[in-house]
């Protein structure tokens, strides 16, 4: 127990220095490009982790370079795993722990970046031996909220499963084969009254239309109505016989 | 064509799940309570010796009229919730109550005997200081209401203002009080604090100023708290500083300053820090009250005393006692004490108040409620016996919201337990076995212990078995001989035990006043209460169900989680569901606030569940916590995982325990709190059973379910009210990884919302603000044709997201709270229960909220029984499950199972409490009540015959040609 508060101690430290490096970051790219509003691209800092002692110790896995205006997007480019990390994260899947990425909360529209600063970070996970297992191969998806604002991260590796399947070959693990996407919320949508309107009103038009359908509705319809007559008098009568509780006859079949 | 055939569909479709109750079942399988809540002002009517109202305002701004014969209600009015219904003041006189309602909003009157509304007016604005009856010549005509900076007077007959008058200096005077002794003048009082009395006299025809006086009084800061009218207008005040009483004539001239008379000067002792209250009364508004009051000097300190021609003497000095009261029948006024007995009884006489001489045989003794709080106001009704004696009635009241009505020499007339007006949060918990099932169970359950010892066991059993048998025969006997109405049916605990189909359970309610209760939920009796004190107002409480009763013989057992949201130190309360008897277990100490609370499904070796508890340092408490929960914990530490919502920073944090208890943070979401906040979180329920995995589709193939169980369902509502901006937003995170598994905007929408998750669905409800109208939306999630993983599901391996589906309906009605209904084994069709503001709970099919519903009509559609989609949900008065009991105020729906498959109980509470049982595909595996049991066996006998004999027949004949 006594071990959290030196993690979030050092968390915190490394939250502050990597917040002083991404200023710097964002500076450099406002100078590169100052006055393209409509197709600004800036990249966001992307981190991972894993340790044997799982406690996040977050370095650079890559960068996150979005495309906001017209035309949203998002690519990465990331380096190769060192011989290091290779073993670490062999050696961390072997303990089955934790394989961890976060990102910066940031807008993804480029204009309000500019306002807003990043407070505080968004974390996911996987299992670092589903990591290892799938050959680096991962899914990461940005949800973004109305606003474009980055609310989550998801990290998936595809296969998903531990089999304990030993990797052999080093050069499995050396690059990333990430997919990934920017999701934002789904219009909910709302009740289809102006369809169904349109149904009815085509059914009007079609009885207008075909003077063929103007016969009366008894005439039209007698084979459902004779059959429906029938089974309600014979469920009746079996009703006013049986007396009735529990429910009415049309469920009789449920005895 | 088409169209017509969709009606049709529908029409069939109807006519199969009407689903009401008939006439002669109402009642047998449900019960209503009805309740007002904590009672704020309450007065028997006194009109006639033979009257049995009792007419009480409460805390819940409802105004009843009880039977005090029974306790039960005559008629109830339920007015609005919060401040705007709220009731100021309640005044009887006669068959006329009259009501002030939403700080000096309306006055109404009432005719007490129907409960009809005589008259209802509008006051002016202004905030409401008191009222008063006003009598004339003996009869009382009038109405004063005093307000901020105004007076009006109303007739009491039609409700028409026969005057108003500003009050002077209203912004520096604080005008308090009025007051009238019936001499045609009404009298203002009104205070600047610290300084000085203002005296205002009106002319009751009027409304002109007569007389206006101050009066030096730089001690007085409160009018009301401290100031009672006794004898022919005499303004009777306490000073809590210097212990003195003084005394002001507001009638004669001479108002030059009041009258110091020294407690020290009269005997009289206040208790060290106690603010010494008088209490006087005015038996009829058009006459001068009585001379005789009662001053509170302590506690359990009361002194009746009288004031005539300014000289105060003691009449009876109450030491001890806890509660005084005045009382008038016709001519005659008597007071009421309480005094304490003993620990456990206390007892009240009355007392003459003209002289301060006991009654005779005036006793009543009220019993302590061991469980209950403690009283704090009786209410006396007194009557005049036929020789001319007073006899009397109490109605003591105590902190726990329950009123208890007694009769010489102690009987209780009744109780009611207004506690239950407030339901928080209730659990059922299944019956224990009767004493001889458990025996067998107990036999089945133990692990062997050698042959010999076996068979002395199963014998022993047996013979219990036969013993309870021959009982049973001997009660048969025995009540058989008796006529049937003496024979009872009363629920006790000795009779208590879980019937065939578990469908008598027991109830446990967790009130907001922080009393339990337990009721039993066929009768709806109360079998068990306790009340917690030292519980604050505003308490959140969480009930678990650490063990079942499934367990014998270990005793179930329910933990209470009580969290002050001030601090959030939270508390504690583990206790027998069945007998409501606290446990001795040793509870973990909870130095710093609480922020989750997690019931794991692992047990200890005792069967009970383990209860994991998160404070603000993200360290985890255990309970219960012994060597073998924190071994259990510590194995399976790296598959429990939890979340924290903090909803102020708009922040989701997913946590992983250690195997040290500690936790670790492994992801996090944060929705800002500029765009959106978030209103409510919800898992699944665990007690949840499906029963399908996937539904059959027109084609025969089969879409599978997205079946997660730690799906998290988050609903948000936008910060930005203006109506094109604001939104309704629907996220569905992973409760282990944190993946958001869908995120919806229902556009133009606002809450509040009300929402159901279960199996792979979402169920939601929200005010539309562009159609204005209330409107359903459902998701379901899918897996697809193909499972990914068919034996086993975890957050962990599931990387593809699922299909969302979903459709959105138009509800023609406002609701209060949604519930879906849950069965045994989830075969049976799932069924919402919407609770309606008109108290009415609908039953409402899930198939109607189905995503899959077809805009056109197919054959595959057709195969598949999907109803053709139609935006607007019916309301069918069917579907009606309390048919006219209605349910005031509907808060929550609680939904259970029973060893039925058929059947769901399900518990509606707010400010009533219904129960009864629901049958979402019909009573599928009951037989019915009228099921011709003799025709089945005697066909069943006649064709075993007719075998026998054709066999016998068939012998015979072959025989014959093995001759022939």
């Amino acid at each position: 127990m006594a071990s959290s508060r030196p993690t979030y101690i050092s968390l915190s430290i490394l939250s502050t220095f990597i917040l002083l490096l991404w200023t710097e970051f964002a500076s450099c790219n406002l100078g590169r490009r100052p006055n393209d509003a409509l197709d600004t691209d800036f990249s966001v800092l992307l981190e991972h982790s894993f340790e044997i002692d799982d406690l996040p110790r977050f370095r650079r896995r890559g960068s996150l370079e979005l495309r906001s205006g017209r035309e949203p997007g998002v690519t990465i480019s990331q380096s190769q795993l060192s011989e290091e990390d290779r073993n670490m994260l062999k050696e961390v899947a072997a303990v089955d722990g934790l394989y961890r990425i976060r990102v910066p909360r940031v807008s993804l529209q480029a204009d309000r970046q500019i306002e807003k600063q990043t407070d505080g970070y968004l974390t996911a996970f996987v299992r670092a031996c589903a990591m290892v297992e799938s050959h680096l191969s991962d899914v990461i998806t940005l949800h973004t909220d109305v606003t474009g604002y980055l609310i989550g991260v998801s990290i998936v590796t595809l296969p998903g499963a531990c089999r304990g399947v030993e990797v052999e070959d080093e050069v499995d693990l050396e690059s990333f084969n990430t997919t990934l996407s920017v999701m934002g919320p789904v219009n909910a949508p709302p009740p289809e009254t102006a369809l169904f309107i349109e149904q009815i009103k085509q059914e009007m038009e079609k009885k207008v239309k075909n003077p063929q359908e103007q016969k009366s509705f008894f005439a039209k319809y007698w084979m459902y109505i004779v059959p429906l007559v029938l089974f309600l008098m014979m469920s009746g009568a079996q009703d006013q016989s049986g007396g009735g509780a529990g429910g009415g006859a049309a469920n009789g079949g449920g005895r | 064509m088409s169209w017509l055939k969709c009606g049709f569909a529908i029409f069939l479709y109807l006519l199969k799940c009407t689903d009401a109750v008939f006439e002669d079942q109402v009642g047998k399988f449900d019960w209503r309570q009805q309740y007002v809540g904590n009672v704020r002002f309450a007065f028997f009517d006194t009109h006639s010796q033979a009257s049995k109202k009792l007419l009480v305002a409460t805390e819940k701004n409802i105004f009843a009229s009880l039977n005090s014969r029974t306790g039960e209600l005559f008629w109830r009015h339920v007015d609005k919730t919060g401040p705007e219904g709220s009731i100021d003041t309640l005044l009887v006189h006669g068959q006329d109550a009259v009501v002030v309602v939403g700080n000096g909003r309306l006055l109404r009157c009432w005719e007490t005997n129907i409960g009809g509304l005589n008259w209802e007016i509008v006051l002016d604005t202004g905030s409401f200081q008191s009222a008063a009856l006003i009598g004339v010549q003996d009869f009382v005509k009038y109405v004063a209401v005093l307000k901020k900076s105004a007076i009006s007077v109303h007739y009491l007959s039609n409700g028409h203002q026969k005057w108003v008058e500003n009050l002077p200096d209203s912004d520096t005077v604080q005008y308090q009080t009025v007051y009238s002794g019936g001499q045609g003048e009404v009298l203002v009082l009104g205070l600047v604090p610290n300084s000085h009395i203002v005296i205002i006299s009106y002319n009751i025809e009027d409304g002109e100023i007569m007389e206006q006086t101050s009066v030096e009084a730089p001690w007085m800061s409160s009018l009301e708290e401290s100031c009672v009218v006794v004898g022919a207008g005499i303004l009777l005040c306490i000073d809590p500083i210097t212990l003195s009483l003084y005394t002001l004539p507001l009638n004669s001239e001479e108002k030059a300053e009041m009258n110091q008379i020294l407690l020290q000067s009269l005997d009289l002792e206040v208790a060290p820090g106690f603010q010494p209250v008088l209490t006087a009364t005015q038996p009829h508004p058009a006459r001068p009250p009585l001379t005789a009051f009662f001053l509170q000097l302590g506690p359990e300190h009361h002194i009746l005393l009288q004031l005539s021609n300014g000289i105060i003497a003691t009449l009876r000095d109450f030491k001890p006692s806890r509660l005084a009261a005045f009382a008038t029948t016709g001519e005659k006024t008597v007071a009421g004490v309480m005094t304490p007995k003993n620990e456990t009884a206390c007892s009240i006489n009355l007392f003459t108040v003209d002289t301060g001489r006991r009654l005779l045989d005036t006793t009543v003794i009220y019993h302590l409620d061991p469980n209950g709080g403690k009283p704090n106001k009786l209410h006396i009704q007194a009557f005049l016996k036929k020789d001319d004696s007073v006899g009397y009635r109490a109605m003591v009241q105590t902190e726990d919201f329950a009123l208890t009505f007694l009769q010489q020499p102690g009987r209780v007339v009744w109780s009611r337990e207004e506690a239950l007006a407030d339901v928080v949060t209730m659990e059922m918990v299944d019956l224990p076995l009767t004493g001889t099932q458990a025996e067998l169970e107990g036999e089945f359950g133990k692990k062997a212990d050698g042959l010999f010892a076996m068979v002395l066991k199963r014998l022993s059993s047996q013979l219990i078995l036969l013993q309870a048998w021959i009982g049973h025969l001997w009660k048969l006997f025995y009540d058989a001989r008796k006529p049937r109405s003496q024979v009872k049916n009363e629920v006790t605990f000795e009779t208590l035990s879980r019937d065939e189909f578990n469908l008598q359970k027991m109830m446990v309610m967790v009130t907001a006043s922080g009393k339990l209760f337990g009721i039993d939920s066929k009768s709806g009796s109360i079998l068990w209460k306790h009340y917690l004190e030292n519980i604050q107002p505003n308490s959140a409480f969480k009930l678990m169900v650490q063990r079942t009763t499934a367990h014998f013989p270990h005793p179930p057992q329910c933990t209470l989680l009580v969290k002050d949201k001030e601090t959030g130190l939270a508390s504690l309360h583990v206790f027998n569901p069945i007998f409501g008897k606290k446990s001795q277990i040793t509870l973990p100490t909870l130095p710093r606030p609480v922020l989750q609370s997690l019931l794991l499904p692992l047990m200890d070796q005792d069967y009970g569940k383990i209860l994991l508890l998160i404070d603000d340092q993200y360290k985890v408490t255990a309970f219960p916590s012994n060597k073998n929960v924190l071994q259990q914990l510590q194995e399976s530490a790296s598959s429990i995982y939890f979340y924290l919502v903090d909803t102020s920073q708009g922040r989701l944090s997913g946590f992983r325990l250690r195997k040290d208890l500690s936790t670790e943070l492994i992801w996090e979401v944060v929705l800002s709190p500029e765009v959106q906040k978030i209103v409510a979180v919800k898992g699944k329920r665990p007690n949840e059973h499906v029963h399908s995995q996937g539904r059959v589709m027109g084609d025969r193939s089969v879409l599978y379910k997205y079946l997660n169980p730690n799906l998290l369902a988050l609903v948000t509502e936008s910060t930005d009210p203006h109506q094109e901006r604001s939104f309704v937003g629907i996220f569905l995170i992973d409760g282990v990884t944190g993946r958001i598994i869908h995120e919806a905007v229902q556009r133009k929408a606002r809450g509040p919302v009300h929402f159901v998750h279960s199996e792979n669905w979402v169920v939601y409800e929200y005010w539309n603000l562009k159609a204005r109208r209330i409107e359903f939306s459902v998701l379901e999630l899918f897996e697809g044709t193909e499972l990914y993983n068919s034996t086993v599901f975890s957050s962990l391996d599931r990387p593809h997201p699922p299909q969302v589906l979903q459709q959105s309906y138009i509800f023609p009605s406002p609701i209060s709270t949604l519930e879906a209904t849950l069965t045994e084994k989830g075969i049976t069709s799932r069924h919402l229960l919407v609770g309606l503001p008109s108290g009415a709970i609908l039953s409402l099919p899930k198939m109607f909220l189905d995503p899959r519903r077809p805009e056109q009509v197919s054959d595959q559609s057709r195969e598949e029984n999907l109803i053709p989609y139609a935006p607007e949900l019916p309301i069918r008065t069917e579907w009606f499950v309390n048919y006219n009991q209605t349910v005031s105020r509907v808060r929550g729906i609680y939904t259970a199972p029973s060893g039925l498959e058929s059947t769901c109980l399900v518990v509606a509470y707010g400010l009533d409490i219904y129960q009864t049982r629901v049958y979402p595909s019909k009573q599928f595996d009951v037989l019915k009540d009228d099921y011709d049991y003799v025709l089945i066996s005697s066909v069943l006998l006649g064709l075993f015959f007719a075998t026998m004999i054709s066999k016998r027949l068939a012998e015979v004949k072959l025989l014959n040609r093995a001759w022939r």
